[in-house]
């Protein structure tokens, strides 16, 4: 690790002001992903600003949305009354992300602003824009089977490893951000930018932007939603490919909204518009799931190792939905 | 920084760098917490802070200032044995024992989870208030401790007879 100082920011005011007071400075939430990037020195930041003690509430509000503190821990989100209530599938995405000692200290923020587990990102004796950008991307011509199959550049093939994330963008969640040229808020599935010539700068956050909070709209079927997620063991480990899910049919058997995005396949959470407007108005049955879920993949490529994912995302929206569809999924 | 360790206040300097897990190893001598991975993906370093199982390889020791560690050392509170480690040594829970005592903290963290309602990625009702500890919900709550002597089914069953003997957790009684 290289040298830092530390501060412990005592409100958002104080955060920004602190991390606008020093070049380079970071946010730094319950560590888990960036103290051990800096334990590698991929990633080196002279100064940290401990964001921990700010705003940790779930609070509902007059709206009918969700406000949630970007220092709340995944836990506390995942057992909060109200998110599995009305967003299950956000409980689910967080409980199926990461071991009980880390989501005991990982932050809503902090899981948002994590960094991709691409193993030529952390390996500093492989070639990677990302972390030394013009260097060339190894994961392109390597092992890539946990890579991207949408949105890919030749300069990138990381993905965004977040469960939440994946959840959260399904149902519209809208970021909250305060920095030195003051507050404003955006669509999450706005935050994360696809690599391009550029897989450096990987969202649209301002220098010295902290997230504060995420919001989650009202949404009704959201209650009935899920998360399903595949990966190579049944626990603790990152999605080869996953799908936050909800739908909502009418007595005639049209669908009335759906809501769809995949995780593990972008540089970002993939919210699957292309997918959700082919169901919109058509009838609910297996036949329009798989349409949609092919309309969705129709653009993706495989590299040499990770080709499976593109027909695993196909069946896993085609089943998941069929399950929803029929009441059967939990 | 002032930090208490199983039960006892300590004042030391030390470098912003130091990780939880080397403050507690190295400047203050508590060997039992384990350095595996040193990234997260073990468990040998659990420990409980304010209760909580955290992984202390992936914490700055910094962020721990003015906190409450319990380690290994302090499960049992004495020198008797921690009924949890009874039951580890009863059911064969460990061979060569480095990943035990992050067995034992996070078990102990685990147990206290259960009682606070919150559940894991294996209950299939969210809404309920309890989760029953099935083997199924013991696998996935203990997947942050990895046992390279594959003593998981001693485990497993060490920590199901004291779940049953006491099912009854503090913060369970006081809702």
């Amino acid at each position: 690790m290289t040298p830092f100082t530390y501060n412990r920011a005592a409100d958002v005011p104080d955060a920004v002001r602190l991390a606008a007071s020093q070049a380079g400075a970071r946010y730094l939430g319950g560590g888990t992903n960036l103290v051990d990037l800096m334990r590698e020195r991929v990633e080196r930041p002279p100064a940290l600003v401990d964001v921990t003690g700010l705003s940790r509430g779930i609070e509902a509000l007059a709206d009918g949305s969700l406000l949630i503190g970007a220092a709340a821990t995944n836990t506390a989100v995942a057992s909060d009354r109200l998110v599995r209530e009305r967003y299950p599938a956000v409980s689910r995405a967080i409980l199926t992300g990461a071991s009980g000692q880390i989501r005991n200290v990982a932050t809503v923020g902090g899981n948002i602003l994590q960094r991709t587990r691409c193993t030529y990102f952390y390996d500093q004796g492989s070639a990677c824009n990302k972390r030394e950008p013009g260097s060339g991307c190894d994961a392109v011509g390597g092992f890539n089977r946990n890579h991207a199959i949408l949105g890919a550049s030749p300069a990138c093939v990381a993905t965004h490893p977040s469960d939440l994330c994946v959840a959260l963008v399904a149902f519209d969640a809208q970021v909250h951000l305060e920095g030195p040229n003051g507050s404003r808020q955006m669509a999450l599935e706005a935050l994360h930018r696809l690599p391009g010539e550029q897989p450096q700068i990987e969202t649209e956050l301002q220098p010295g932007e902290l997230i504060t909070a995420v919001a989650l709209p009202p949404l009704a079927l959201a209650a009935r939603a899920t998360y399903r997620k595949v990966r190579d063991r049944t626990s603790y480990a990152f999605a080869l490919v996953s799908l936050a899910a909800a739908i909502d049919v009418g007595p005639d058997g049209v669908v009335r909204d759906v809501r769809l995005a995949l995780g593990g396949v972008a540089a970002r959470p993939w919210r699957a518009r292309t997918a959700e407007q082919a169901l919109r108005g058509r009838t609910a049955d297996a036949a329009g799931f798989a349409a949609a879920a092919e309309a969705e993949l129709a653009p993706a490529r495989g590299l040499a190792h990770n080709g499976f994912k593109i027909e695993l995302a196909r069946r896993l929206i085609t089943t998941t939905l069929s399950a929803l569809a029929g009441g059967a999924v939990t | 920084m002032q930090i208490t360790v199983n039960g006892k206040s300590c004042e030391l300097e030390v470098d912003l760098r130091t990780s939880l897990l080397d403050l507690l190893r190295d400047h203050l001598g508590f060997t039992g917490s384990k350095k595996g991975c040193n990234q997260g993906a073990c468990g040998a370093c659990t420990v409980l802070a304010d209760g909580v199982r955290i992984n202390a390889c992936l914490a700055l020791a910094v962020q721990y200032a003015n906190r409450s560690i319990t380690t290994v050392e302090g499960l049992a509170g004495g020198d008797g044995l921690h009924p949890l480690q009874q039951a580890f040594l009863e059911h064969d829970g460990f061979q060569c024992g480095y990943c035990t005592p992050g067995q034992l903290c996070s078990a102990v963290g685990m147990l206290d989870e259960i009682g606070r309602g919150v559940p894991s990625a294996v209950s299939a009702d969210l809404a309920a208030t309890q989760f029953v500890l099935d083997g199924d919900e013991l696998r996935e709550r203990m997947s942050g401790n990895l046992c390279r002597c594959g003593a998981h089914n001693g485990i497993v069953e060490a920590i199901a007879e004291v779940a049953a003997r006491a099912p009854s957790r503090p913060a369970e009684q006081a809702a």
